[in-house]
């Protein structure tokens, strides 16, 4: 038994340090000292100061900041609508199902499947209208439509979990529906909603497949970039860059761990 | 319709109730429908359609497209798109297989961990999850640059040339793939190893079953519930990848996704592109077909 456990872990480790490894390499020659090859040059931080210099950068650093917190903010009002939509109605039970196959569509289909259908849509919905052309707007409408999906979904599982019993004692005391949606529903639900939110932003910021078939020139964001670059050359500028990423993914992940364990455990 | 029914504690008639359903449903599904569902369906009718000569769609419905991914070109027949779908299956094979090896001694040692310290580590499968797959694909670059001892040691062994990289090669691919696709695997796994009644194990120890037959008769069938989910996050986003073959293989190992992403970009073929798409929405679904039929009455997502 001894000899299975020290396997189990040699294992287990082997496969965090595989994980691992190709991060904290990025990282280590982020503040490496010299612009070419491999071999440690000393310690700057002065990659990361280029990066505030770089007016693309930060210009694609704000496009990803204003498609997520503008695609998370329409999903998470459309999500957690349809969800109470959805549960809280006596739909007839086939109706029910389809609406239930659709809201599976986006999670089980490849992305790049739901991204080339957005690019055919959109080609043709330029002839209607310009707003369509390639760019920031056509890709928080293609990131709102998976995003609505995974917020309904999470909304809905809290939906089930809080139960109806509230809302029925409320109406017994004649609330009205507004009075109910507002006083009753909605903060029962808050939990449901920032995580669905958080969800939802989180997919937005790691999304590349969705983006860089919908982008324009203009609308190019930090993963785009990234991608574009590294397939010319791999500068430690890129390296310093998606450290930081790195970095925000920590803290955005750490806080979504925090808030949804809190909430779950009572 | 104009029934009177009384609704968690309101009297009202059905019509009144379903027209409030609605408002609430209406916006997110208007939304679903005409920017998921009806997309969908026109890329199944753009699949029939023809390309002109400038890239241009031509409304002229056949099924060369289909022909083309079969391999019958106006030069015969030829195995090249068959070879690059068939591939992409058993590169998300491959890639689902070796997670869930390596995603079991993972989890029992997260799990056996005591719990103060046991949300550390599972966050250090979380982070991965969800950090950005191109910076997770190029990362692969500096580990298999020629630099570094991993090309050494291949070059040593006259796998590879000395002076060259690991990348682009289908070796470089399979890594990247596993990395990217572990964590799927692994998390809704570790949700089923958290519950895993210990109780069966130790009776199956006390019966002097070998460990083999523990796993599979104690382990395995509690675990089948979180491993299913992870089969399926990680086997059909693998089987559209194009990050990963586009970085670590190049021309030299192309997968379903790369072909896609050349017609919509580069050749501008959108109707072939949308026949690929069709071909690997079929493969999709025939295999989570395939997959509930062999473990039945088995609850999926």
């Amino acid at each position: 038994m001894r000899k299975l456990n020290l396997a189990v872990n040699t294992m287990a480790l082997g496969t965090m340090a595989f994980l691992y490894l190709p991060l904290i390499a990025v990282a280590f020659f982020s503040v490496n000292n010299t612009k070419y090859g491999l071999a440690w040059k000393g310690f700057t931080l002065n990659w990361y100061l280029q990066l505030f210099q770089n007016e693309v950068i930060l210009q694609a650093a704000w496009n990803t900041l204003i498609l997520a917190v503008v695609s998370t903010s329409i999903s998470t009002v459309l999500g957690t609508a349809l969800a109470i939509g959805m549960d809280r109605f006596p739909w007839p039970k086939k109706m029910n199902t389809v609406f239930d196959l659709v809201l599976h569509l986006p999670v089980i289909i490849p992305d790049i499947i739901l991204a080339a259908a957005l690019v055919v849509a959109f080609g043709f919905l330029r002839g209607i209208s310009s707003f369509f052309e390639p760019g920031l707007f056509s890709m928080i409408v293609g990131h709102i439509t998976f995003q609505v999906a995974f917020v309904a979904l999470v909304v809905r599982s809290r939906l089930v979990s809080i139960g109806k019993d509230v809302e029925e004692a409320a109406r017994d005391l004649y609330a009205t529906t507004p009075y109910l949606l507002w006083n009753v529903t909605l903060p029962l639900l808050m939990p449901g909603i920032v995580a669905g939110a958080m969800l939802a932003f989180t997919l937005s910021l790691d999304d590349f497949v969705i983006s860089f078939f919908t982008a324009g020139p203009d609308s190019v964001t930090l993963p785009l970039y990234i991608f574009a670059a590294v397939r010319r050359v791999v500068t430690p500028q890129i390296h310093a860059l998606s450290t930081l990423v790195l970095l925000a993914t920590i803290l955005l992940v750490g806080v979504m761990e925090r808030f949804t364990r809190k909430k779950n455990t009572p | 319709m104009n029934r009177l029914i009384i609704w968690y504690g309101e009297l009202l008639t059905q019509k009144k109730l379903i027209k409030r359903g609605a408002l609430f449903l209406g916006p997110g599904m208007l939304w679903l429908l005409i920017f998921l569902v009806l997309p969908g369906l026109i890329l199944v009718l753009v699949s029939f359609a023809g390309r002109g000569a400038y890239g241009e769609m031509v409304w002229e419905y056949s099924f060369d497209n289909y022909k083309r991914l079969m391999g019958y070109g106006i030069f015969g027949w030829t195995p090249d798109y068959l070879v690059i779908l068939l591939r992409s299956v058993w590169v998300a094979l491959v890639t689902t297989g070796l997670s869930v090896v390596l995603s079991y001694p993972l989890c029992f040692f997260i799990a056996r961990k005591p719990e103060r310290t046991r949300y550390v580590w599972l966050m250090m499968v979380i982070i991965p999850f969800w950090t950005n797959m191109v910076i997770r694909t190029y990362s692969w670059f500096l580990i298999l640059a020629p630099e570094l001892p991993f090309a050494k040691l291949a070059a040593y062994f006259k796998i590879i040339s000395p002076g060259m990289a690991l990348y682009p090669s289908a070796f470089a691919v399979y890594l990247g793939m596993v990395s990217m696709f572990l964590p799927f695997v692994a998390l809704p796994l570790f949700s089923s190893i958290e519950r895993l009644d210990w109780t069966l194990v130790e009776a199956a120890q006390d019966l002097y079953s070998s460990n083999l037959r523990i796993f599979m008769h104690a382990i395995l069938p509690q675990t089948l519930p979180g491993l299913s989910v992870g089969i399926i996050l990680s086997f059909v986003p693998a089987m559209g990848m194009f990050v990963v073959p586009d970085l670590l293989g190049g021309a030299k190992y192309m997968l379903v996704g790369n072909l896609i992403q050349q017609q919509f970009g580069t050749s501008r073929d959108w109707a072939f592109g949308a026949a690929i798409s069709m071909g690997l929405m079929i493969l999709t679904m025939f295999s989570l077909y395939l997959y509930r039929r062999k473990n039945k009455g088995m609850e999926l997502l």
